[in-house]
């Protein structure tokens, strides 16, 4: 099983009602419905995943994040909000984040850090834009527009008031690494983050 | 016809007509003692029942939704693009049903059948139905089919609003709704849109208050008027730019009122052969029937209160350029549908056509109606 899943999985009650942004082939939503019984839906734009999501019997909405926003789901609708490899390609991740925690109790966000040491040595050493298995595009073909490291991620946390209850640092296929855990900007490629509002 | 039937088609299909006996209490109040609905099925219904898929048609469909009545028809049914083997309605998995509406004019009861109370036309005496009066006597066709549960209800258009009301009527009796290019209710320019229909029906002197039966004639230059501004509803601007552009019939304006312009020619010869063949009564009643849909009125507009009832997954599809039925009305459906905590897909298809897009076969279209329908299929065991 993918660690990704795994992990998000363990944060997931049974029957939560979750809405994933970006939700791709609607993997992660057809687990949590199989595993944990969860309800809810997923927002995508790519044709082919919401086909396959219907396919799969994932409830599935085409909605685009920065062109229609979230203003059709009403506050406090869900139990967690999950967002996974989407944020780095959203216009405003910092909005995006705001309306997760307005519209679920819980977010989990996922987004590969652009501070990894793969990436820091590839643009020191050869001057060019890097490139990754998490980050496999050219810089002029990306949808990648909003990339950060863990650091900055955490840094709009405090400055929103965002409380971070977990964060799990793991490789670009998704394993558990002791050393990215060490020293999670450097050697961490992707984080999952676990965030809910200040005050809850 | 081509000389032989596509592989992928129903075949050659023959209409079956049930007689109705016990009276049927409409929302108007009225009742029809008795009444027909003519029916087509295609596919095999399983042992088990549960693969039966009913198909419910818009304002001027029928009970013809796919394959040929013999093999000298120019065309086949309504939607043959989307049912048949193979198709998203695929035959070879599932048992499709479907009928003439209450009120229609090819076959089932309605204001050009006789009225058994005084042996003429009912004409302008035949109640106005609703919606939900159709979905009553679709579950009384279901039950004389022998069919407890429908996999799924699936229409476009009007037959999209009858696929919405079977989820809130009947929850128990359909797994899926699948709402195509429809609306949750109209809007005010829709029902202006009727307005002016029914009233180049109504204002045409053939049409002697419904009752053109008894004098041998029909109104047929009101109903050409209505189906031409139909018409022009289910079209987009581009598809009828494409379509016509300016073109001309002849070389060079004529300074006359005539039809010049091809769009005009085309509207034209739409309205004159709608109007030989439709019922102008039955025009009346379906848009009627448009304009009052509105599941959500008695729950004070909240549709999503109104939607509490229902148990059935949805999917529910709009095409991009389709003005008669925007993206938005499908919009409000699901948002609805979300804040019910229903379970709902929903895509907007990129497709030129407007409205009529529905019934048009484009690659992404056909492929969620496909990916969806298989997995009905799947779930229901066919």
């Amino acid at each position: 099983m993918r660690a990704d899943l795994e992990i998000i999985q363990q944060w997931v009650k049974p029957g939560h009602h979750v809405l994933d942004l970006g939700c791709g082939d609607g993997t992660l939503l057809d687990f949590l419905k199989r595993e944990r019984n969860a309800s809810g839906f997923g927002l995508e734009i790519n044709p082919d995943h919401i086909t396959t999501c219907m396919n799969r019997g994932v409830s599935v909405i085409e909605q685009n994040l920065d062109t229609q926003g979230l203003d059709n789901f009403e506050d406090n609708s869900f139990d967690i909000v999950l967002m996974t490899q989407a944020l780095q390609a959203v216009r405003r991740p910092d909005k995006v984040l705001d309306e997760m925690l307005r519209l679920g109790a819980e977010g989990i966000v996922t987004f590969p850090n652009f501070a990894h040491w793969r990436l820091r040595w590839g643009l020191a050493l050869s001057g060019r834009m890097p490139e990754s298995d998490s980050l496999p595009y050219k810089w002029y073909n990306t949808p990648n527009i909003r990339l950060c490291t863990f650091k900055d991620f955490e840094a709009l946390c405090r400055q929103k008031g965002i409380r971070i209850k977990s964060r799990r640092v793991v490789d670009g296929q998704h394993q558990n690494n002791w050393l990215a855990r060490l020293w999670p900007n450097l050697l961490g490629e992707i984080a999952i983050y676990r965030i809910t509002r200040e005050n809850t | 016809m081509p000389d032989s039937l596509p592989v992928d088609s129903v075949g050659v299909v023959t209409p079956q007509t049930y007689h109705f006996e016990t009276p049927i209490e409409l929302a108007c109040g009225q009742a029809l003692e008795r009444y027909d609905l003519v029916v087509e099925t295609y596919g095999e219904l399983n042992t088990d029942r549960s693969n039966a898929v009913l198909i419910c048609h818009a304002l001027s469909g029928h009970h013809h939704a796919a394959g040929y009545h013999s093999m000298d028809d120019r065309k086949p049914g309504w939607w043959d693009t989307c049912i048949g083997p193979g198709k998203p309605v695929d035959t070879n998995r599932f048992f499709v049903v479907c009928l003439n509406n209450l009120g229609g004019c090819h076959g089932s009861t309605g204001p050009s059948s006789t009225n058994p109370a005084t042996g003429t036309p009912y004409g302008p005496d035949f109640p106005v139905v609703t919606v939900s009066d159709w979905v009553k006597s679709q579950a009384l066709l279901a039950d004389r089919l022998g069919i407890e549960c429908w996999a799924a209800v699936v229409g476009g258009s009007l037959g999209g609003m009858q696929a919405l009301q079977w989820s809130l009527d009947y929850p128990e009796r359909l797994r899926h709704s699948v709402a195509i290019a429809s609306s949750p209710r109209l809007t005010a320019q829709n029902i202006a849109f009727n307005e002016v229909a029914r009233q180049a029906i109504t204002s045409d002197r053939e049409f002697h208050d419904g009752r053109y039966y008894d004098f041998d004639t029909l109104p047929r230059r009101g109903l050409m008027l209505a189906r031409m501004v139909g018409h022009i509803t289910y079209l987009s601007d581009a598809s009828m730019g494409e379509k016509f552009g300016r073109e001309l019939r002849d070389q060079a304006y004529k300074f006359g009122y005539d039809a010049e312009f091809q769009v005009e020619s085309y509207l034209r010869y739409q309205g004159e052969r709608f109007s030989e063949v439709f019922d102008a009564n039955t025009y009346l009643l379906m848009t009627r029937a448009l304009d009052y849909f509105d599941p959500a009125y008695e729950f004070g507009g909240d549709l999503s209160k109104a939607l509490a009832k229902a148990s059935c997954e949805f999917l529910v599809l709009s095409f991009s350029t389709d003005w008669r039925f925007t993206p938005a009305r499908s919009e409000e459906m699901v948002n609805a549908m979300i804040a019910a905590r229903r379970k709902v897909s929903y895509a907007e298809i990129d497709a030129p056509w407007g409205h009529d897009a529905f019934l048009i076969p484009t690659p992404r279209y056909t492929d969620i109606f496909t990916a969806y329908m298989d997995r009905v299929a799947r779930e229901v065991g066919a």
